[in-house]
């Protein structure tokens, strides 16, 4: 079975245990329309502050809606050993990997997708004008989010303060993805397009996704066979 | 060339060594019982030699190739203490989704044979949450064996199996026997696992206290093994 289907397997997996439970997506999704609800009600922002928080509350929201995904990632592989199923079979290490941040992508997406509606009408935004421009953002700090978030899932798995451990490692080893999805998605936010000055805030994004993707593909297997 | 070796194998937790050098072989086609008391080291030894987990120190193959080489895996079949099944799937999609993983030509023909054959046919498409514990180690079995393995570890297989489940089990250990399968089964069974096995391996605090073929005494009197070479 080739690397690509192995993949798609494990992603198709993860992704049909999540629609039958629905434990991460529901909470993600409750927390992220809660806290943007709470914010706007809270602060009561001018439009002029809104344009200029925007990026900055959106991704806060995002990145601890999306540990409550990530939580549950190698989490549900725990029940019954089927981690260890896993790693027994032929499936590679690399393929479950990609598998799980597939997934987990697909429902932080998801997650993001309903909060940016509700957004724009609680903040009086109107997030559609760049729209195309938004998405490359969104899935480029998404997969940024979620890879970073798997591989330490991954090594976190079988500690037993693996829930707080998590977001104490995740999220110093995310502020450069972070920060950039920040500043792009205010200026796309505003009705600006990406200039010059913040390409430098893509190719950031860009970069680093390749890079951490191609780490926790080589470093998995390590991580996951003890 | 052997089905499984293991040379000079060593594991610490820490700085508790839990296996310590180990070796032993096993011919393509025996049945080697791995016995020992609770601790002596079965479960971390069958762990390596599934490619679970690696050794400290040592080696070991499975027809001379390493444990976690991919062909490697394909040849194994792996009964562990936790079943490896998903409660939020159903029997059917466990098993389909472990033959897709296993590279089988057609998952779902094999998936709904392997149900037939373990009693689980009439709940396929049921969640496994809602199994009885008999039903989910008979499922924990057919995922064992779904894919033809020419090497099974089991992992004390028969506990906390209901009497159909055990016989379901039994049948195809002597189905694969005659297949010419190589089977390593970790019990404290004694009685079954001396009736099936050709050779034995004794573990005693992480060392193997006693390696050679099973004889019509060990049969006739389980406990003498563990008289003789256990602690």
């Amino acid at each position: 079975m080739t690397f690509l289907r192995q993949s798609l397997t494990m992603a198709a997996k993860d992704l049909r245990a999540e629609l039958r439970t629905k434990e991460a997506i529901n909470a993600s999704v409750a927390f992220a329309l809660v806290i943007l609800l709470l914010f706007s009600f809270a602060f009561d922002p001018t439009a002029e502050q809104t344009r200029e928080m925007s990026g900055g509350l959106l991704w806060i929201v995002f990145a601890f809606a999306g540990a409550l995904i990530l939580n549950r990632s190698f989490a549900r592989e725990l029940p019954n050993d089927c981690l260890d199923a896993l790693v027994a079979s032929p499936v590679s290490g690399a393929a479950l990997f990609f598998g799980k941040c597939l997934a987990n992508a697909i429902l932080l997406l998801a997650v993001e997708f309903i909060s940016l509606p509700v957004f724009g009408v609680f903040y009086n935004v109107w997030w559609t004008q760049r729209f195309w421009p938004l998405m490359h953002v969104l899935v480029l700090a998404t997969w940024r989010l979620t890879v970073i978030g798997t591989m330490f899932r991954a090594l976190t798995v079988n500690l037993r303060l693996r829930e707080m451990m998590l977001p104490v490692l995740v999220y110093p080893m995310v502020i450069p993805a972070l920060m950039a999805a920040m500043q792009l998605t205010t200026v796309l936010m505003a009705g600006e397009a990406i200039g010059a000055d913040n390409l430098i805030w893509l190719r950031l994004l860009a970069g680093f996704d390749i890079i951490f993707t191609a780490l926790g593909l080589v470093l998995v297997e390590t991580v996951l066979v003890g | 060339m052997s089905a499984v070796a293991a040379e000079g194998v060593w594991k610490f937790y820490g700085d508790f060594p839990a296996l310590r050098d180990i070796s032993f072989q096993v011919e393509p086609g025996a049945c080697l019982a791995l016995l020992g008391r609770n601790g002596a080291g079965k479960t971390t030894l069958l762990r390596i030699l599934a490619g679970l987990s690696r050794a400290a120190r040592g080696r070991v193959t499975v027809y001379g190739k390493d444990a976690r080489e991919q062909e490697t895996r394909q040849r194994i079949g792996i009964l562990g203490h936790g079943i490896g099944i998903y409660d939020e799937l159903s029997a059917f999609e466990n098993l389909r989704l472990f033959g897709k993983l296993y590279g089988l030509k057609d998952p779902r023909g094999t998936a709904l044979e392997w149900l037939e054959r373990v009693g689980l046919e009439r709940v396929k498409d049921s969640p496994v949450r809602e199994f009885s514990r008999g039903m989910r180690q008979r499922l924990a079995v057919a995922r064992a064996f779904l894919h033809g393995p020419s090497v099974l570890l089991l992992d004390e297989p028969f506990t906390a199996l209901d009497d159909r489940a055990i016989a379901i089990l039994q049948q195809l250990l002597v189905k694969a026997r005659g297949e010419q399968r190589t089977i390593l089964l970790s019990t404290h069974q004694l009685r079954e696992a001396l009736e099936l096995s050709t050779q034995v391996v004794l573990l005693s605090r992480g060392r193997v206290a006693y390696r050679g073929e099973r004889t019509a005494e060990m049969v006739a009197d389980p406990g003498w093994l563990y008289r003789q070479y256990g602690e």
